[in-house]
């Protein structure tokens, strides 16, 4: 074993190593959102992840960008396939060990090509829609500063990760033709033999330096890329699954209901005996400790497309109201939480009024529209809901024409202030 | 329904009609529509009266889940009293909180929203719809949020349309993609959040952009949002609720 392979170990090990850490935070992030009890109907869940998660059944609905979509997402894959292949290499000193699959190996290389050229040319076309049409999915208020940048590098990262695969087997190529002992024929390759005669006028040193350059850069820049995961809306890459396969199942139209609630309705109406023991939590959600993990999940999954304040009726009449900075901030909250050491200020800036404010929450119509329209099946309109709850229940701070309402449902039992004896009026109308 | 308990008559249905049926003059032309033609279909049904009381959603979505489930249980001690057991409203929203919330609270009934039920009885046969004044005519019409997203029902109201023998065109957002009329989350009953623009102004310009002289609605707070936005905008366009359109073309 060579020194590189044991650098290469080394590197492998610290960028797994990283990622596990990273992993184990991200859970604990999660975490700190309430349980969410037993999940029912698994296999029709399963079903659900695939067809949204893999198939990406939603992102069809604008085709172009749906396809473009794809493709960028199975290339990736598919290039990782090779990943088994620069382990091996990498770990025992090999190199492209699996090339004696001869025809095979040649083919699969060529399909890995010929995606890796799909995939810069759909990336080009997504930083050209996100940077220099007018989209105003793209341009919103929260997409300023990290969102942003955080967007366009990974479109570059992509693209980087993409050429250097393609440079590493244009070099690995041109030194195969130049019969270099080192380097042994491994087939035609599709795309990269185009650009293997680039290096004729060059020493075959300058070449084999090239090669070597490109392949550990594909490899590290793998490896942090994975790492870079966590800080970033790329997470969905992982997240989309277990998010799909959690996401609610029965009408969008069933709001969650409060068990607690529950009790305390049934003791006050003498329907059951009041039970005292019950130690009362907070109702709904001030900060995100107060939300489930399923919500905060739902945060960290978030790709901040947009397309939920796109589709907001609130959001489109100018309204503060943005569901996609409902996701945002509840992660941003979510990941502040996660830090030890933090002071009483940080500590009482909670998710209500420090991050999401009460206009926001207000405007919400509950139209389901973003829910309905999210690629992943993110809904924000729980979180806002749980926030309203906790705004009625704990505070009594609702606008004063909704307390008003309400009072009429109390006295009259309807939201207007008209007299129940009035019901059947329609009827002599 | 105390009424049928003394006569001991179990009505097939209940009909809920929801506060702004009883008390909206807009949402009572529905309900009186909506009963006309249950009568004409021969339909025994019955009412709650003054035993009905709000459902509990405006409540709900303003976050007071307090005294929504305390309308909830209310309603259902009620209405297993008398055992309901099937429910049709013209409300998408008691709609919804019926059929859907009511359940985990021991609500357990067969709720339909007024357009299932109607297209149900054509089908079965007890009523009958032959095009009448509507025929040939250009209609559009607005998915509320609470039957459409909410309970995916998209075509039993285009059926009801077409069965009138009129021309229904989609305006640019529709099923699905469907934009709300701003009524919903109890935004009925409060001020909308400072803007540029109120939502129902945006609908109905979509309404307007079909060139249609007639919106259908399903629900009563979509009707009155789209009728306060027509005249809002001068617009000729009418906005009435598919009962209505029903027994119009019955001239009943
Ligand atoms: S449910 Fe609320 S946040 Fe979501 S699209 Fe409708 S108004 Fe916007
Ligand atoms: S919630 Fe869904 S639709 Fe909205 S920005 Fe996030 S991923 Fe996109």
């Amino acid at each position: 074993m060579g020194i590189d392979n044991i650098i290469f170990l080394l590197a492998v090990s610290l960028g797994i190593g990283l990622f596990v850490r990273n992993s184990k935070r991200l859970s604990r992030a999660i975490l700190q959102g309430k349980s969410i009890g037993k999940v029912d109907r698994k296999k029709e869940r399963f079903l659900h992840m695939l067809r949204l998660a893999f198939g990406q059944q939603k992102m069809h609905k604008n085709l172009l960008v749906g396809v473009m979509h794809f493709v960028v997402y199975l290339g990736f894959i598919l290039i990782n396939i090779e990943l088994v292949e620069i382990l091996i290499d990498g770990i025992f000193g090999t190199h492209r060990v699996l090339s004696f699959l001869g025809v095979s190996y040649a083919i699969a290389i060529s399909t890995f090509e010929v995606f890796a050229v799909s995939v810069i040319g759909a990336v080009v076309i997504f930083w050209f829609r996100r940077n220099v049409l007018i989209i105003a999915r793209f341009r919103s208020a929260e997409m300023k500063g990290w969102p942003k940048l955080d967007a366009n590098l990974i479109l570059v990262i992509e693209v980087v990760l993409m050429l250097l695969f393609l440079t590493m087997n244009a070099a690995d190529y041109a030194l195969q033709l130049r019969e270099e002992p080192q380097y042994p024929s491994s087939g035609h390759f599709l795309v990269s033999s185009l650009f293997a005669p680039l290096f004729d006028s060059w020493t075959t040193s300058s070449i084999v330096l090239v090669e070597r350059s490109a392949w550990w850069a594909h490899i590290l820049g793998i490896l942090a890329f994975l790492n870079y995961l966590y800080y970033s809306k790329h997470l969905h890459i992982l997240l989309a699954f277990p998010n799909t396969f959690y996401a609610q199942l029965t009408p969008k139209g069933q709001f969650a209901s409060n068990e607690v609630v529950t009790k305390e309705v049934r003791a006050m109406l003498s329907m059951q005996e009041p039970n005292t023991a019950q130690e009362i939590e907070r109702f709904g959600a001030k900060d995100v400790t107060d939300l489930s993990w399923l919500q905060l999940m739902n945060a960290y999954s978030c790709t901040e497309c947009g397309r939920c304040t796109e589709a907001c009726p609130a959001n489109q009449t100018g309204k503060l109201l943005s569901p996609r900075k409902i996701m945002m901030d509840t992660r941003d909250r979510a990941e502040i939480l996660t830090k030890s050491n933090l002071s009483t200020s940080i500590q009482e800036a909670t998710l209500l009024d420090h991050h999401i404010s009460r206009e926001e929450l207000w405007a919400c119509t509950s139209c389901n529209a973003c829910v309905e329209v999210c690629p992943i099946e993110i809904n924000p309109l729980s979180i806002i809901m749980k926030m309203r709850e906790y705004i009625v229940l704990e505070e009594a701070a609702a606008p004063a024409d909704l307390n008003a309402m309400m009072a009429n449902i109390e006295n009259n039992g309807a939201p207007w202030a008209f007299n129940a004896q009035d019901r059947m009026n329609w009827v002599n109308d | 329904m105390a009424e049928c308990i003394r006569t001991q008559e179990v009505p097939e249905v209940l009909f809920w009609v929801g506060c702004a049926g009883s008390f909206d003059d807009r949402a009572k032309k529905v309900t009186k529509a909506f009963a006309k033609l249950l009568i004409d279909a021969k339909v025994s049904f019955a009412v709650l009266g003054q035993e009905e009381s709000c459902s509990g959603d405006p409540a709900k979505r303003s976050g007071n889940e307090f005294l929504f489930q305390m309308q909830a249980l209310s309603n259902i001690e009620v209405l297993n009293g008398y055992e309901v057991k099937n429910i049709v409203t013209t409300c998408p929203h008691c709609f919804n909180t019926l059929k859907n919330e009511y359940p985990s609270l021991g609500g357990n009934y067969k709720v339909l929203h007024h357009t299932e039920f109607l297209k149900q009885l054509i089908e079965e046969g007890r009523l009958t719809l032959n095009g009448g004044i509507f025929k040939g005519k250009r209609i559009t019409y607005h998915d509320p949020c609470y039957l459409g997203r909410a309970n995916e029902i998209y075509e039993a109201p285009r059926a009801l349309i077409k069965k009138l023998d009129a021309e229904l065109v989609e305006m640019r957002r529709c099923k699905k993609d469907a934009l709300c009329c701003g009524a919903g989350g109890a935004q009925m009953f409060k001020e909308a959040e400072k803007g540029n623009k109120e939502i129902n102004i945006e609908r109905s310009e979509e309404v307007i952009e079909t060139q249609t002289q007639l919106v259908a609605a399903a629900c009563p707070f979509c009707n009155t949002m789209l009728s306060d936005g027509m005249t809002q905008k001068g617009s000729s366009v009418s906005v009435k609720d598919i009962a209505q359109l029903i027994a119009e073309a019955k001239d009943l």
